[in-house]
């Protein structure tokens, strides 16, 4: 399956998931050392799914994120600098150090942001959708969202609305097998997230998470769908987040998963299965792949330098940015 | 008793009253196993069980209106919504139907229902996770509204909550779940409606609720520090409110600071300002003063987060402004 995807495009994927993976570890250390306040929701284990689902798109298309959405920025195409100016709630941030960790939004670059509120993006993402419908253009919207948002009513009301239009919206489930504390099976009454796609009359498969090559395919054969007219898919993505629900979570999770399912997942890690992958097919070498680590953590330390360096909003800046 | 946490006090008295009313049922999000996410029902599940506590999926709507539902027909329920932020989702449940349920049927419903929540900033939680929305409440008939500033209210005013008929939005702050007090033993009820008074003075009344309570004591420390005698009134309750209490105070000091960390446009100081230019207007030697937060969403970044939410600055700048001194 590799095989179709060119050599560049390939690399680049890996070199993004790495991207995400020292962004999350980095924003975690920081976070550690008071340098961030609030809470992160780190994303580390879901980096396929970000990669696999943003790769296919032009940046022209709509995302809409969610909380545990740094990695979807990133791969989105947003710059590193940026985010972290953002995370240090810095007015050179994304958002002026308004929005912080929930709230990166990067409007030229199609991310029409994260959210605070679980299942607070979906009828966002479907206004995109009509947005392109009247304008006529050929971009899709992507949505984000996990498996606990898919419980909320503007995950039914949404994929409904999106079919009845047949809107260019492509529903991606994080799923992450739990929502908080709570896991999947104690919270959804069907098998598969993607059997609720037939609710709608609209596709939906579910899919190993983990599997960069499996992500891609499926959303770009999505992606294509849509383009064309034919209406939304909802495509439910299996993985795992490592690091726990979020800096709160005492042992990364450990009170309501058992070491044993934790360490499974990580041998299923994502990187490391594509890793793999791409030396066996000889499209990366041990050394390779050494200068590109070393590469992205050296953008990781300059993102902190000019985060850093950059200087706190002034009080008066509270009061603006209400309205245009 | 030792001093224990407000977090600690509402889990004794859910506790308490789960045992002394076996209908009693809790449910919310991650309240099982988990303990909630600030752990005030750990333990609860394990020792009555998953009909009584009941963890759901992430569904406020269903949350508010099941609790209704269930409420309506024998079972008193405690519904948890873990930030206050999210009351907008079940908006429909909680403004349409569980707050007119009683009146709509000419009083044939009986409600016996609390949502339990939390409000508040300084944490970096930004834009949708700090919030204080109690006013959005207060303008909607037919919903009590109680707001404990501290470990021995929570407890006596959770008590009347659960025992009540009728729908009680219970508002607590999260930068009060660490705090400490002490507690005594045997049981005790506050009555809503009873506001107290935490200190006496006689040149100005600081009405405050909540977590503002502790701000404006300290700040009445500093006032007092410049030889001004603050009042301080902790209301307690929205609905109903100690109207008499605030009155008589007035009476005594002829000025007025109501401090609230919700946005002060249409906060609750704009009604307790009315009522006092309705009722005391003679009495007044200065205008009503408001302490709320400034007219945006709370923003992530410290010193933006800071400038918004109103501090112990604030109070006696306002203090000192309806005293007419600096
Ligand atoms: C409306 C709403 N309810 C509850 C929460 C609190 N909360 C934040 S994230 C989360 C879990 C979300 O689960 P899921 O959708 O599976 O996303 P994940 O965190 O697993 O990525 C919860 C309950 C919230 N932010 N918004
Ligand atoms: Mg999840």
């Amino acid at each position: 399956m590799t095989s179709r995807i060119d050599n560049k495009r390939c690399i680049k994927m890996y070199e993004q998931m790495l991207t995400i993976r020292h962004f999350e570890e980095k924003a975690i250390e920081l976070f550690e050392h008071n340098l961030i306040r609030g809470n992160i929701h780190p994303c580390i284990g879901q980096e396929a799914v970000s990669v696999g689902v943003c790769t296919p798109l032009r940046r022209d298309d709509y995302m809409v994120n969610t909380h545990r959405g740094h990695g979807n920025c990133i791969a989105k195409g947003a710059d590193l600098k940026l985010m972290m100016a953002e995370l240090f709630g810095k007015s050179t941030g994304y958002c002026k150090g308004k929005g912080g960790s929930m709230h990166i939004a990067d409007f030229q670059g199609g991310n029409l942001g994260a959210n605070g509120i679980v299942g607070g993006g979906l009828p966002i993402a479907v206004g995109a959708g009509i947005s392109i419908q009247n304008r006529e253009t050929d971009q899709v919207a992507v949505c984000f969202f996990g498996d606990g948002a898919t419980n909320q009513g503007t995950f039914h009301e949404s994929l409904n609305l999106a079919a009845l239009w047949k809107l260019p919206v492509i529903f991606v489930c994080e799923n992450n097998l739990y929502g908080l504390s709570t896991p999947v099976r104690e919270s959804i009454s069907v098998v598969k997230i993607s059997d609720r796609a037939m609710a709608y009359g609209i596709p939906g498969v579910s899919l190993d998470g983990n599997d960069i090559i499996a992500v891609y395919t499926a959303m770009k054969e999505a992606g294509e769908r849509a383009r064309a007219g034919e209406g939304p898919t909802l495509l439910d993505c299996i993985t795992y987040r490592f690091y726990g629900h979020f800096t709160g979570d005492p042992g990364k999770g450990i009170t309501y998963r058992s070491k044993e399912e934790m360490n499974q997942w990580l041998e299923r890690c994502p990187i490391k299965r594509f890793r793999e992958r791409l030396i066996k097919e000889k499209r990366i070498t041990e050394k390779t792949e050494k200068t590109m680590e070393a590469d992205v953590k050296a953008s990781i330390e300059a993102a902190v330098k000019f985060a850093k360096e950059s200087p706190l909003p002034l009080p008066e800046e509270a009061l603006q940015d209400l309205f245009h | 008793m030792p001093e224990i946490t407000f977090v600690e006090s509402l889990r004794m008295t859910l506790k308490e009253e789960m045992e002394r009313d076996p209908s009693l049922m809790l449910i919310g999000e991650d309240i099982g196993r988990y303990g909630g996410i600030f752990g005030v029902t750990k333990g609860l599940l394990e020792e009555f069980g998953p009909h009584r506590v009941r963890s759901t999926p992430i569904s406020e709507s269903a949350i508010i209106g099941s609790a209704l539902g269930a409420a309506m027909t024998g079972i008193r329920t405690v519904a948890e919504l873990m930030y206050i932020d999210f009351t907008p989702v079940a908006m429909d449940q909680i403004v349409n139907q569980t707050a007119k349920m009683s009146y709509m049927s000419g009083g044939k419903a009986k409600v016996p229902m609390v949502i339990r929540t939390q409000e508040g900033g300084g944490r970096g939680n930004a834009a949708q996770h700090s919030q204080c929305l109690e006013a959005l409440f207060l303008h909607i008939p037919g919903l009590k509204i109680v707001m404990p500033s501290n470990p021995y209210d929570a407890r006596g005013l959770l008590k009347t909550a659960i025992r009540d008929d009728n729908p009680v939005m219970f508002i607590e702050h999260k930068l009060l779940y660490a705090t400490k007090g002490s507690i005594p033993d045997g049981e005790y009820l506050i009555p809503f409606g009873q506001a107290d008074i935490k200190r006496k003075g006689k040149d100005v009344t600081i009405v405050a609720i909540s977590y503002m309570v502790t701000v404006a004591l300290k700040a009445a420390a500093r006032l007092a520090e410049e030889g001004i005698e603050a009042e301080v009134i902790d209301l307690r309750t929205l609905v109903p409110l100690d109207f008499d209490a605030i009155l008589q105070s007035v009476r005594n000091t002829n000025r007025v600071v109501i401090v609230h960390e919700g946005c002060r446009t249409g906060g609750i100081g704009a009604e307790i300002a009315a009522q006092i230019q309705e009722e005391a207007f003679d009495y007044l030697d200065a205008p009503v003063a408001r302490v709320g937060a400034l007219n945006v969403p709370i923003p992530y970044s410290e010193p933006l987060e800071n400038a918004v939410i109103p501090d112990e600055d604030d109070i006696v700048r306002a203090a000192k402004k309806v005293l007419y001194r600096g």
